[in-house]
């Protein structure tokens, strides 16, 4: 008796029962399939953010308010800052970016840049009206640390800063919902009813991955923002740009100390801000994307299992309807590894047909865009579902195929 | 002259305690190279049950068996199936046919798992079809075959691995008239041929065929008459020639 023979006496148990072969092959591809799209939409989603991330620029650190000020706050930089007495928080404001931009005290920084913003504020442009989710109020040099560059028209200057002239840079989500097809450039809108004209257009930054849409943004003048928009109360953030990447660490600690001397920490007092570099940022970020990629893979699992518990029953019912087979065949003379074989393969050819299906199943879906996430198919994820799903083949038909090899054959023969 | 079945006090209880039923009480059973026995006895009186033992279909409770000189209790679960394989050829009452499998490779199935060549497999099985008159209902599966043709798939199937013993448990009990007749005749040309045969029957004119009667009441033998000498030819085929 040889394998091959085995096989072929699987083969052919299988397409007796044609439909309650296929159903069960469903199941497992199911399960396969859902175990890899939903990683590779994990792991799509998570390289999409962290290409977000690396559209920060770099050398680009970020410095925020610890007292709820700022945006960010995704970790802090110093962690003995939750400790001790503190006197008076002191916001950020636009001496401290002065002085982080004095080249003696911070020879490593190349660029400051102080940023104020504020949420969601109506725009409108002859008649037609947007809600721009994210306005800018800051210094020429934030379009270079920040990694927006602009596709039509221009920045604006530090001129336009210091005349506080309402100019405005927006993103192309904004120019597609103010202006359709129309070139914005030169024309006038209002944000909350303040007129601003429109220098320049950012080019796209493409998909963000759900986080925002990084090109629904529009960014003026400081001074413009804070006279119209925000009031001239402190800073949400300092964008500090390292002279190059291997200086990001010593500017950083430059940083640390004109913001210490400045706002009295040291000693039993905490730092009142804190420093976000890119690095530790997409740290954070990988962490909890990753976390968000298991979940997926968990759920994903547990529908394979079901799977699993599918080709269980399914080979149980098998045996059972074909008890007086299995007596027949012993009758003739298998011996039990024969039917034990020809029911493992049975089993393991049902998962595997399912598998392989479920794995061109997900490799089509992965081609299209879910839930505005580009799926990234991890090639792990595919042997391991594809070799789980043989396992459950395997471990969960041999069972029911272990039972019916060590039946003996006059009471496989009476069985009804 | 070596046996090929020797049976020496076979008991066999189905169940424990109080709802114990004793099937065979002791029985011995000598069969000899070229015999062919006809096996009669009431229904309940242990045939079916002292045949399942002989076939290696079940085991006895208590006594020996030997089979073509082995000792069949003595050997593990991977010799017995090769004793089934080789030694034994076995027709069901019911047929016992694999449903949606051809008569060919219902035929081929004992050499299939004997380890027989494909190509060898299938010229044996076709002889063996030829032998029953089946050659032209080969690629029929069993439901599109009568009664009669289904059993005489099966017998193809008991012999086609030259066993040293062919076993019948009322071969005959779900067949027609004409077809009891067609296995009847092969099982008569089969004996010619020097096969050694044991058929229960609980019908007289089927026994007739056999050169040798054994009557079991209540799980013991109660009778064993010679009807003819075991290397002639059986009674009916005798009358006929002679
Ligand atoms: N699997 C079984 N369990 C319990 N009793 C059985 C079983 N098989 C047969 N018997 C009993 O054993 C006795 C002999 O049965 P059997 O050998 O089938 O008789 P026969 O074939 O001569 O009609 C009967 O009384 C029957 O009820
Ligand atoms: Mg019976």
């Amino acid at each position: 008796m040889s394998a091959v023979e085995i096989v072929r006496f699987a083969v052919r148990g299988l397409a007796a029962n044609k439909m309650r072969s296929a159903l069960t092959t469903l199941g497992i591809l199911i399960g396969v399939a859902a175990v890899i799209l939903l990683v590779a939409v994990g792991e799509g989603s998570s390289q999409s953010i962290q290409r977000n991330i690396q559209q920060l620029g770099a050398n680009t650190l970020t410095v925020s308010s610890s007292t709820g000020g700022g945006g960010g706050g995704f970790r802090m930089a110093r962690p003995q800052q939750d400790s001790g007495p503190r006197t008076q928080a002191r916001p950020l404001t636009v001496d401290d970016a002065r002085a982080l931009a004095d080249r003696t005290a911070a020879p490593h920084v190349s660029s400051v840049s102080p940023v104020v913003s504020a949420a969601s504020r109506a725009a409108s442009y002859d008649g037609a009206s947007h809600t721009v989710q994210q306005v800018v109020g800051t210094y020429p040099s934030y379009f270079e640390a920040s990694n927006k560059p602009v596709a039509k028209g221009t920045y604006f200057f530090n001129d336009d800063v210091l005349a506080a002239r309402k100019v405005v840079v927006i993103g192309q989500t904004v120019a597609e919902n103010l202006f359709g097809t129309l070139d914005p450039v030169g024309r006038q809108i209002t944000i909350t009813g303040v007129p601003f004209t429109v220098v320049g257009v950012l080019k796209e930054a493409g998909a963000s991955g759900g986080f925002q849409d990084a090109d629904d943004v529009a960014i003026a003048p400081l001074p413009a923002v804070q006279q119209s928009l925000t009031g001239f109360g402190p800073l949400n953030q300092i964008l500090v740009k390292a002279g190059s990447a291997d200086d990001v660490a010593a500017a950083q600690a430059e940083i640390t100390a004109v913001l210490d001397q400045r706002h009295g920490v040291g000693g039993a007092v905490a730092a009142d801000y804190q420093i976000l570099n890119q690095a530790t940022l997409q740290e954070t970020v990988s962490a909890a994307t990753s976390t968000f990629t298991v979940l997926l893979a968990a759920v994903a699992a547990i529908s394979l299992l079901v799977g699993g518990i599918g080709i269980t029953n399914i080979m149980l019912v098998t045996v059972t309807e074909r008890t007086r087979e299995i007596g027949i065949r012993k009758a003739v003379g298998a011996p039990r590894g024969a039917i034990l074989g020809q029911f493992l393969v049975e089993a393991t050819l049902l998962s595997l047909i399912g598998g392989l299906l479920g794995v061109a199943v997900a490799m089509t879906g992965a081609q299209f865009t879910i839930a505005g996430i580009t799926p990234v198919v991890v090639p792990s994820s595919v042997v391991l579902a594809l070799g789980v799903s043989v396992a459950i083949g395997l471990f969960f038909g041999s069972y029911p195929a272990n039972r019916a090899a060590k039946l003996r054959p006059i009471e496989a023969l009476r069985f009804e | 002259m070596s046996l090929v079945l020797d049976v020496r006090d076979a008991t066999k209880v189905y169940g424990a305690g109080e709802t114990a039923v004793h099937a065979l009480r002791g029985v011995s059973l000598q069969v000899e190279p070229g015999d062919y026995v006809a096996i009669m006895g009431a229904s309940g009186s242990g045939k079916s049950t002292l045949m399942n033992i002989i076939g290696c279909l079940d085991v006895p409770s208590a006594g020996r068996f030997h089979l073509d000189g082995v000792d069949v209790g003595a050997l593990d679960d991977r010799r017995q199936a090769v004793v089934r394989n080789r030694k034994i050829g076995f027709v069901f009452q019911s047929f016992n046919l694999i449903p949606r499998m051809t008569a060919l490779a219902n035929v081929e199935l004992p050499l299939a798992y004997g380890g027989v060549r494909p190509a060898e497999r299938r010229r044996r099985a076709l002889a063996a079809l030829e032998l029953v008159g089946l050659a032209d209902r080969v690629n029929h599966q069993p439901n599109e075959l009568s009664g009669g043709q289904q059993q005489r798939v099966a017998i193809a199937r008991a012999l086609v691995n030259s066993p040293a013993l062919l076993l019948a448990d009322e071969p005959t009990g779900a067949l027609d008239s004409t077809s009891t007749l067609d296995v009847l005749g092969i099982f008569d040309r089969l004996s010619a041929a020097g096969r050694t045969i044991v058929v229960i029957t609980h019908e007289a004119d089927v026994a007739e065929h056999a050169k040798r009667v054994v009557r079991l009441r209540d799980g013991r033998i109660v009778e064993d008459i010679r009807l003819a000498p075991v290397d002639g030819l059986p009674p009916r085929l005798r009358e006929v020639t002679a």
